[in-house]
């Protein structure tokens, strides 16, 4: 650190600018990596969750907002940017597709400063409150508003058209994906750096202790409601990028259950780092498109994930990871190593148990005829006969008596480490 | 015209008191532990399920007593085993997990009963009208859902104001920052309550579940509007829960019989609306009647803007 | 005669049937240092909070530099140049040390709502950070979550939030208390210094700190002011003795 000679001054920054290039270079040629259909379409709803989720993380992890809610501004958006598209597919308006999302943004945006100048003079419980009484309150609009919401079967619209900037035309999913990564990007870093202007400081500070707030200058409530209306407009770029690919949109876009959906994913990224969110939407939405194909239990499995973070993981997934971050400095990371592979095995024999369990279930009460075969791994079984139910069970059993016995031998690995990192400072 | 008042008044009454069996529960929880239980209404569905296992394979009655005390013990073990846990992280970490609570039993509910609505059934004994005024039916079971709530309120009464946990309860209420001071089995004492409140929404489900609808989306619709019940009427206040459960009945019941837009309105004045199609022509089209869904949302935001302690309230939070 | 910078005239205040403040008169000269002292539960911190707007006055008019602030919400009665302290620690836990004094320089700086800055690239935000954080003689911890330090370093920070935007006037609420010897002086030495051609409303126990630091001195007993004066004055006032230093000063 003592050494000023300019080129280590400046290899920090040469290091940070190559690897934002390779990031940047990586993310528009994975689509020449994965050519596959479902690939293409799993990388688009990816880049979407990624800023919606970024959006959210705006409220609950940098401004200690819980909002039910936030959908209705992806939601928004959405409607706004098939309406654009719309109009210039007839010829109203010569917009250009890639500006398009910004138009969904900025709508948003309005309304965002609108519900935020409602919800925002208080924290945490009436704040969670009111946005859910404004997301049902939206969502109910959807019904008797039917020239702006399109009634049950939405609004759709062709992203086809000549009128953009780039040479693309975005007849193709991979040409939209390009559309995609940009604002994804763009986004992304925009959303970075609101976390180091004076406003996103505030918003931290006004997270930590509102009533300090008040006495260093801010109204806790404006500070609040500029965060969320920001908020809102990415949330709109997000919900335009969907209603874009999908070129079509319902109000289910804008529903508790995609609040829901947002709410959780950020949470299990984890709201405490900035990357975190960026984890959990890459995870849900892989997962969810994974697994949606091959079960029905998918929603249970979110919300059972869910709970675990909730219960065991408060800063979720980057948190976990960001724990070891001074054990790895330290060298001491191999220390633990041991104790997780033997939490491992346990853990998955009982994940494994719980797995036939919910699928036997699923395959009683969902399927036409629960006395037909059915498949699990590969494997035909009967749900209605006993052995897959006492499998489970044995399966449930042993795993979790070893782990919790192997939780304890991964705490004790951590004490020993913490003991030895104290050490080491001294 | 008459007839319509009186259908109404009385779908008012049970579906408010209907409502109340759920936001007493939630008041009493948040009064106390401050905990906003999002799960409350999965409670009343599954009080509607369990009701309608048992009512297959034993029968109503034994329903009516059973899948109470079953909710309440699923309401026990949440409570010990998982909200005391988080209540550490802060109010926040709690809503979260209760909401995780409400996604989960939403989805083991699915798993468990499927997607489609289950037969549950109204007891053949009380299947009959009882009697019929001016054209207006009045069901045997309807009187019997009036005499339930009635007589639990009796009870839930009888035991604030006259039980020694009851006593503790209603001082917590009242003086929320002493409830620390009540010695050392508050942890009990929260167990106790959420249990409760889980029973008695188990209650409202036995009885709603087949007057209603049984089904797995019964929790998502229904618990937002106990919510508004909560907020209209004051967190934390019985009696406000109260006022507010038979208010947002009334406004929900009576909504669906004016069939009035502001297109109508216009008319009187002799004006017609011009027929333009877009965004105004819905706004003039739409009826008081189809406002029935939103119109608990927009009152509760109402509220919040511009009374945010609710009607009877004494706590902003 | 000097310029009255801040004015109280009859103020009030009740907490429901209680009233903990019962007509308080009070001019604080512009550039003075003026001490509050009094018992426990006397309504020294409920005056503060009345001041600086935390909670509405049940009577009574306010003024600042001539202005009436008796209505104002708390940010903007700082926004005109009062800034307080808590007798309880009052930060923001969960960020660094850095960024609690950046923050309460934020809006004094002009910064506003910004969201078009960023903090980094702010020199002079940065470098009278850095100042303060050297005054408070804690530029060591800049880095530390300002929860995670020690109890006498939290009270330091919170003094260091609240003179750090340079207010015209500063209330601090018992910014020694729990402190030992050796740390009340570090502090009283640099109360003096960073309030130098400033304002100083200080509530303190400490005899010691009080005669030291006082240009002049209130003294309040049961929600009302029954002397204001020089330090000798107030040590030869009968009253006083009688109300409060008898009890404590042998
Ligand atoms: N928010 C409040 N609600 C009710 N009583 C209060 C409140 N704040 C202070 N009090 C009461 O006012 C009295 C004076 O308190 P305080 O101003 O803190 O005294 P001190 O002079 O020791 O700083 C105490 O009796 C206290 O209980
Ligand atoms: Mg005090």
């Amino acid at each position: 650190m003592k050494d000023n000679t300019a080129a280590s001054a400046m290899r920090p920054f040469v290091v940070k600018s190559l690897a934002i290039l390779a990031v940047v270079a990586i993310i528009l040629l994975l689509p020449q990596i994965f050519q596959t259909r479902f690939a293409q379409s799993l990388l688009n709803q990816i880049g979407i969750a990624v800023i919606f989720a970024l959006s959210y993380n705006m409220l609950l992890g940098q401004g200690g907002m819980l909002s039910f809610g936030h959908a209705v501004f992806y939601g928004l958006g959405g409607f706004m940017a098939i309406h654009t598209l719309k109009m210039v597919n007839n010829g109203v308006v010569p917009i250009p597709t890639e500006l398009v999302p910004l138009i969904g943004g900025a709508f948003s945006c309005i309304f965002g400063l609108i519900f935020g100048l409602i919800s925002t003079r208080r924290a945490a419980i009436p704040f969670a409150l009111i946005t859910l009484g404004i997301g049902e309150l939206i969502a109910s609009c959807a019904l008797i508003f039917p020239s702006f919401f399109g009634g049950e079967e939405g609004v759709s619209a062709n992203r086809w058209t000549d009128v953009t900037l780039s040479p693309l035309n975005f007849g193709r999913a991979g040409e939209v994906y390009l559309l995609i990564a940009a604002w994804m990007l763009v986004c992304v870093f925009l959303m970075y750096l609101l976390t180091r202007t004076p406003l996103g400081r505030m918003a931290n500070a006004v997270r930590d202790n509102p009533e300090r707030a008040r006495f260093i200058g801010y109204n806790p409530h404006m500070v609040r409601t500029i965060q969320f209306s920001l908020s809102a407009f990415f949330a709109g770029i997000a919900g335009s990028l969907f209603a874009i690919n999908f070129e079509i949109i319902t109000a289910h876009a804008l529903g508790m259950m995609a609040s829901a959906d947002v709410l959780m994913m950020t949470y299990i990224g984890g709201v405490g780092h900035f990357f975190g969110p960026i984890l959990g939407a890459v995870l849900v939405t892989f997962l969810q498109l994974v697994l949606a194909n091959i079960t029905h239990a998918w929603l249970l499995y979110f919300g059972l994930l869910f709970m675990c973070m909730v219960l065991w993981a408060p800063n979720g997934i980057s948190g976990l990871i960001m724990l070891h971050e001074p054990v790895w400095k330290a060298g001491l990371f191999k220390k633990l190593l041991p104790s997780y592979g033997r939490a491992l095995v346990p853990g998955l024999v009982l994940f494994l148990g719980v797995i036939i369990l919910v699928e036997i279930n699923y395959h009683l009460s969902l399927s036409t005829n629960p006395e037909s075969p059915m498949s699990l791994f590969g494997i035909e079984i009967s749900a209605q006969s006993a052995p897959p139910w006492i499998a489970s069970l044995l399966l449930m059993t042993v795993g979790f008596l070893f782990f919790r016995k192997a939780a304890f031998q991964v705490r004790d690995a951590w004490d020993e480490v913490t003991r030895r990192m104290r050490k080491g400072e001294h | 015209m008459l007839e319509f008042i009186l259908l109404s008044c009385i779908n008012t009454l049970i579906y408010g008191l209907l409502l109340f069996m759920l936001s007493s529960g939630l008041t009493l929880i948040f009064g106390l532990m401050n905990v906003l239980n999002f799960a409350h209404a999965s409670f009343y569905m599954l009080g509607a399920y369990f009701a309608y296992e048992v009512s297959t394979h034993i029968g109503f009655w034994p329903a009516l007593v059973f899948a109470p005390l079953g909710v309440g013990l699923v309401g026990i073990f949440i409570e010990r085993y998982g909200l005391r846990s988080v209540h550490k992280y802060g109010h926040v970490a709690e809503l979260l997990f209760t909401f995780g609570v409400f996604y989960v039993v939403n989805e083991l509910v699915i798993l468990i009963w499927g997607r489609n609505p289950v037969a549950y059934k109204i007891p053949e004994m009380l299947d009959f009208t009882l009697m019929s005024a001016m054209g207006t039916e009045f069901s045997a079971y309807r009187a019997f859902m009036l005499l339930i709530s009635v007589s639990m309120f009796a009870v839930l009464f009888f035991a604030i104001t006259r039980t020694r946990l009851g006593l503790i309860i209603q001082a917590a209420l009242t003086h929320p920052d002493m409830v620390g001071s009540l010695g050392h089995n508050v942890p009990l004492v929260f167990m106790y309550v959420f249990g409760g409140g889980a029973a008695l929404a188990g209650l409202a489900g036995v009885i709603g579940g087949n007057y209603l609808i049984t089904e797995p989306a019964m929790a998502l619709n229904l618990g937002p509007i106990v919510f508004v019940v909560v907020v209209v009427g004051g967190m934390g206040s019985l009696t406000g829960a109260f006022v507010a459960s038979l208010l947002i009945a009334a406004l929900q019941t009576f909504a669906v019989g004016f069939e009035v837009s502001l297109s109508d309105l216009l008319a009187l004045w002799g004006v017609s609306a011009p027929d333009a199609g877009g965004f105004f022509h819905d706004l003039l089209r739409i009826e008081i009647s189809h406002t029935r869904g939103m119109m608990p949302y927009l009152f509760m935001v109402l509220m919040l803007v511009f009374k945010p302690k609710g009607l009877m309230g004494t706590r902003e939070e | 005669m000097p310029e009255t910078i801040l004015s109280l005239k009859g103020i009030h205040k009740n907490f429901g049937e209680s009233e903990i403040i019962t007509g308080v008169d009070l001019d604080v000269f512009r550039g003075e240092r003026h001490a509050i002292i009094g018992p426990n539960g006397a309504g020294k911190s409920t005056l503060f909070n009345l001041v600086s707007g935390l909670y509405p006055v049940s009577e009574g008019r306010m003024e600042l530099k001539g202005h009436d602030i008796t209505k104002l919400a708390p940010h903007r009665i700082n926004r005109r140049g009062l800034s307080r302290s808590f007798q309880t620690t009052n930060i923001f836990p969960k960020m660094s040390v850095f960024e609690n004094i950046r923050c309460a320089l934020l809006w004094p700086m002009g910064f506003g709502h910004s969201f078009w800055h960023l903090c980094e690239r702010k020199k002079a935000l940065n470098d009278r950070s850095r100042m303060v954080l050297e005054q408070i003689g804690m530029a060591d911890r800049a880095l530390m979550p300002a929860g995670a330090l020690s109890y006498a370093d939290q009270r330091f920070l919170e003094i260091g939030i609240t003179i750090a935007g340079g207010a015209e006037i500063i209330l601090l609420d018992e910014p020694t208390a729990g402190m030992s010897r050796h740390e009340i002086e570090r502090t009283v030495n640099f109360i003096r210094e960073v309030t130098e051609g400033k304002t100083l409303v200080i509530v303190e126990h400490d005899m010691g700190v009080v005669f030291d630091l006082a240009d002049r001195i209130s003294v309040l007993v049961y929600g009302q002011i029954i002397a204001t004066d020089s330090p000798e004055a107030i040590k030869k006032n009968e009253k006083v003795r009688e109300a409060y230093l008898g009890k404590e000063a042998v």
